[in-house]
C-alpha cells in the first residue's frame, strides 16, 4: 500500500504549459524528493497528485487505481504545507483530529491516534493551545502531526522547512527522516534546496521548467549526472563549467566539481590568481581567476591559507571530469 | 512611545490637526443634539449655546414620542438596514469567494460586471424599479426596500471583499479540502473569519447610506406602515410651519442605532484575529 504512478501528466494554466509530460513511478515506502529551481512546477505536480488541481491530460494512479476523479479527501493522502496552514480557530488537538472527524472515525480512535502522533512529535504539552500561541517550529510539527494521524498511503510535503530558521530546519529535517523510518510510509517531498534533497531522499526527481531532467539516488545524481542542468544543480558549491574550446577539448563544455580540483602554488594544469577566499573551518572555498579556464571555484578540505592576489595552479582530477555535448547531455 | 521617532512638537502638531478635524466633523452633530434639548425660542435666539435652565425643554422628544408611531418607524429602519446589510454581506462574500477562488471562463468579465454598479447610481433606474415593484406587488413593503438596498450595496461589497479574499492563504483552503471539508465549510469556517475586518469595513460603508436614505422609502414605501425614520421625520417639516424641536429630537434619536451598529463593527475592524493563521 502506498505506491504512486504518474503517466504523462500535463498541466497548463491558460496558454502557459507548466508541466510538460511527467512520467514517474514511486514504490511503496520510498522517500522521493522533487527538487528544482523556483517556478519549475514542483508544487503544481504535488497539487495534481493531491487532487487540488486537475491535470490537463495524463493519469495519476495511487495503489494502481486511477484517482483522476477522486476528491483530495478520498485519495488516502496527507499534505504538509510551507505556510503550515493550521486552522486558526481550532486547538492543536482539533487541528490534528479534524480530518478524521470529517471521515467519521470514532472519537476513541481519533484520541488514540492523536496520542501517538503527539508523543512522536513531542506535542503533548500544547494540545489545548491554538496555533497563534505556538512558535514556527511547533506549528510545523503540528502540521506534520495532522498528516500523521490520518495514517495516509502517501505523505506530501511542500517545502515544509522553508519558513523555519536554519537551526530549526536541520532539526525538523532530522525529525522527518526519523518519521519516515518509523512509519515506513511513502513520502513525497518538494524542495528547491538540494541539500534537503540529498539528505532525505531515497530517490531524487530533478525537475526543470516542467520536465523531469533525471531520476536517481542522491549518489547516482552526484556521480553520474545525465546533463549539465543536473550537474549544476546537485552539489554545493556548484560545479565549474568551462568552455571546451578554451581548453582545446572537443566537448562543448567541461565540468569539474570544486572538490575535485587540487591546488598547488608551483605547478599545475591551470594557472590563476586568487580572487576571494572563504574560510569555513572544515573547508576552504577559493575563487580563482584562471588564464585558461576563467573564474572557477575550488573546495579544499580543512584550512588553507591563501591571500587574494596570490598565484595558484589548479589541477582537475581527470577521473572526475565531466564532458557535455552541445545539447547539454553528458558525453560517454 | 520612543522619543527617537516622535518629537514633542510633532506630536502636538498632529494632535492639533486631528482635534480640529474632529471638532469640524462633530460640530453639526453636536449642534443638532444640543438644540434638540431646547425650547423653540431657545433654538432661534441662541442656536450656538448649550441648553441653559431657561432654554432647556424636552418638548421635541415628547412630541416625537407622543406621535406614537415613531417607535414603529425606528423598527422599520432597523429591519431594512440590518436585513439589507445581512444580504449584502452574505451574497457579496459568496460572490467574492467564487471570483477569487475558482478559475472559470469569464471570471474577470464577471468580476467587472459585478463591480460596475459602483460607477452607475442605482437611482437612475428608479422608474424601472418602481414599475418592477408595482408589477410584483411589493410597493409599500419593507421587502422592496431591502431588495433595492441589497442591489445597491453589492457592487462595492463584491469589489472590496474579492480583493481581501485573494489574500487568504491557498494552503489553508487546500488543507481543508484534504481534510474533507466541503467548499461551504471552507467558506464559512475558514475564509469568512479571516476576512472579518474587511467585512466590517464593507458593513460600515453599506449601512450609513441605507439608514439615511430618503429617496427610496419616499418612492417605494411611503405608507404609514412602512415609513422609515428619515421619512417619518419629514412629518414635522411642514410647508408653512416646521416643528424644529421635533425634527432635531428625531434626528438625535436616529443617530443612536447607527452609532451602536458602528461601534460593533469598528471593534471588528480593529481586532486582529488573523494572527497565527499562517506563518
Ligand atoms: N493558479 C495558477 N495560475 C496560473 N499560473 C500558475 C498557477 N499556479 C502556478 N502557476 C505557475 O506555474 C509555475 C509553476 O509554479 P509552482 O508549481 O508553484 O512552482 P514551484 O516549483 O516553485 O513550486 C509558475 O510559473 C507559476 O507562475
Ligand atoms: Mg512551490
Amino acid at each position: 500500500m502506498g505506491s504512486l504512478k504518474i503517466e504523462n501528466v500535463k498541466k497548463a494554466f491558460g496558454p502557459v504549459e507548466v508541466l510538460k509530460g511527467i512520467d514517474l513511478e514511486v514504490t511503496d515506502g520510498e522517500f522521493v524528493v522533487f527538487v528544482g529551481p523556483s517556478g519549475c512546477g514542483k508544487s503544481t505536480l504535488l497539487r495534481v497528485i493531491a487532487g487540488l488541481e486537475d491535470s490537463t491530460s495524463g493519469r495519476v494512479l495511487i495503489d494502481g487505481e486511477d484517482v483522476s476523479v477522486t476528491p483530495p479527501a478520498k485519495r488516502g493522502i496527507a499534505m504538509v504545507f510551507q505556510t503550515y496552514a493550521l486552522y486558526p480557530h481550532l486547538t492543536v488537538k482539533n487541528n490534528m483530529g479534524l480530518g478524521l472527524k470529517q471521515a467519521g472515525t470514532p472519537a476513541a480512535e481519533i484520541d488514540r491516534r492523536i496520542g501517538i502522533a503527539s508523543s512522536m512529535l513531542s506535542l503533548e504539552p500544547y494540545l489545548e493551545r491554538r496555533p497563534a500561541e505556538l512558535s514556527g517550529g511547533q506549528r510545523q510539527r503540528v502540521a506534520i502531526g495532522r498528516a500523521v494521524v490520518r495514517e495516509p498511503k502517501l505523505f506530501l510535503f511542500d517545502e515544509p522547512l522553508s519558513n523555519l530558521d536554519a537551526a530549526l530546519r536541520v532539526n525538523t529535517r532530522l525529525e522527518i527522516a526519523q518519521l519516515h523510518r518509523r512509519l515506513k510510509a511513502t513520502m513525497i517531498y518538494v524542495t528547491h534546496d538540494q541539500v534537503e534533497a540529498m539528505t532525505l531522499a531515497d530517490k531524487i526527481v530533478v525537475l526543470n521548467a516542467g520536465k523531469i531532467e533525471q531520476i536517481g539516488g542522491p549518489m547516482e545524481l552526484y556521480n553520474s549526472p545525465a546533463n549539465e542542468f543536473v550537474a549544476g544543480f546537485i552539489g554545493s558549491p556548484k560545479m565549474n563549467f568551462i568552455d571546451g574550446a578554451r581548453l582545446g577539448e572537443t566537448a562543448k563544455t567541461i565540468g569539474v566539481r570544486p572538490e575535485h580540483l587540487t591546488v598547488d602554488p608551483k605547478s599545475g594544469a591551470w594557472k590563476g590568481t586568487v580572487v576571494h577566499a572563504e574560510h569555513l573551518g572544515a573547508d576552504t572555498n577559493l575563487y580563482l581567476d584562471c588564464e585558461k579556464a576563467g573564474l572557477i571555484t575550488v573546495r579544499i578540505f580543512g584550512v588553507y591559507d591563501a591571500e587574494p592576489g596570490a598565484t595558484l595552479y589548479a589541477t582537475p582530477d581527470p577521473a572526475k571530469t565531466y564532458r557535455f555535448g552541445a545539447d547539454g547531455k553528458v558525453l560517454k | 512611545m520612543s522619543t527617537a521617532t516622535r518629537s514633542l512638537p510633532r506630536t502636538i502638531g498632529a494632535h492639533a490637526i486631528l482635534l480640529t478635524y474632529t471638532a469640524i466633523a462633530l460640530f453639526p452633530v453636536i449642534l443638532v443634539i444640543m438644540n434638540s434639548f431646547k425650547s423653540r425660542a431657545g433654538i432661534f435666539s441662541e442656536p450656538l449655546t448649550p441648553p441653559t435652565p431657561k432654554t432647556f425643554d424636552l418638548i421635541g422628544y415628547t412630541t416625537v414620542i407622543g406621535q406614537g408611531d415613531f417607535f414603529h418607524y425606528f423598527q422599520n429602519s432597523l429591519v431594512v438596514t440590518v436585513g439589507s446589510l445581512f444580504f449584502v454581506l452574505l451574497f457579496g462574500a459568496m460572490a467574492a469567494f467564487a471570483l477569487s477562488e475558482y478559475r472559470f471562463r469569464g471570471n474577470t468579465l464577471m468580476g467587472l460586471y459585478l463591480a460596475l454598479g459602483i460607477m452607475i447610481p442605482i437611482r437612475l433606474a428608479t422608474v424601472a424599479i418602481l414599475q418592477l415593484m408595482v408589477a410584483s406587488g411589493l410597493v409599500n413593503t419593507l421587502t422592496a426596500l431591502i431588495l433595492v438596498y441589497t442591489a445597491q450595496g453589492l457592487p462595492l461589497a463584491v469589489f472590496i471583499l474579492s480583493e481581501f479574499m485573494k489574500q487568504v492563504s491557498d494552503d489553508l483552503k487546500n488543507a481543508g479540502r484534504i481534510d474533507g471539508l466541503s467548499e461551504y465549510t471552507i467558506f464559512f469556517r475558514l475564509v469568512l473569519p479571516l476576512v472579518r475586518p474587511s467585512m466590517a469595513t464593507v458593513a460600515v460603508f453599506t449601512m450609513i447610506p441605507i439608514w439615511n436614505d430618503l429617496w427610496f422609502p419616499l418612492i417605494l414605501a411611503p405608507s404609514e406602515e412602512t415609513k422609515t425614520v428619515t421619512l417619518g421625520a419629514q412629518l414635522f417639516l411642514g410647508q408653512f410651519v416646521t416643528n424644529w424641536n421635533a425634527i432635531l429630537a428625531a434626528l438625535s434619536l436616529a443617530i443612536l442605532p447607527v452609532l451602536i451598529l458602528y461601534v460593533i463593527f469598528s471593534r471588528q475592524l480593529i481586532r486582529g484575529i488573523t494572527s497565527g493563521a499562517v506563518k
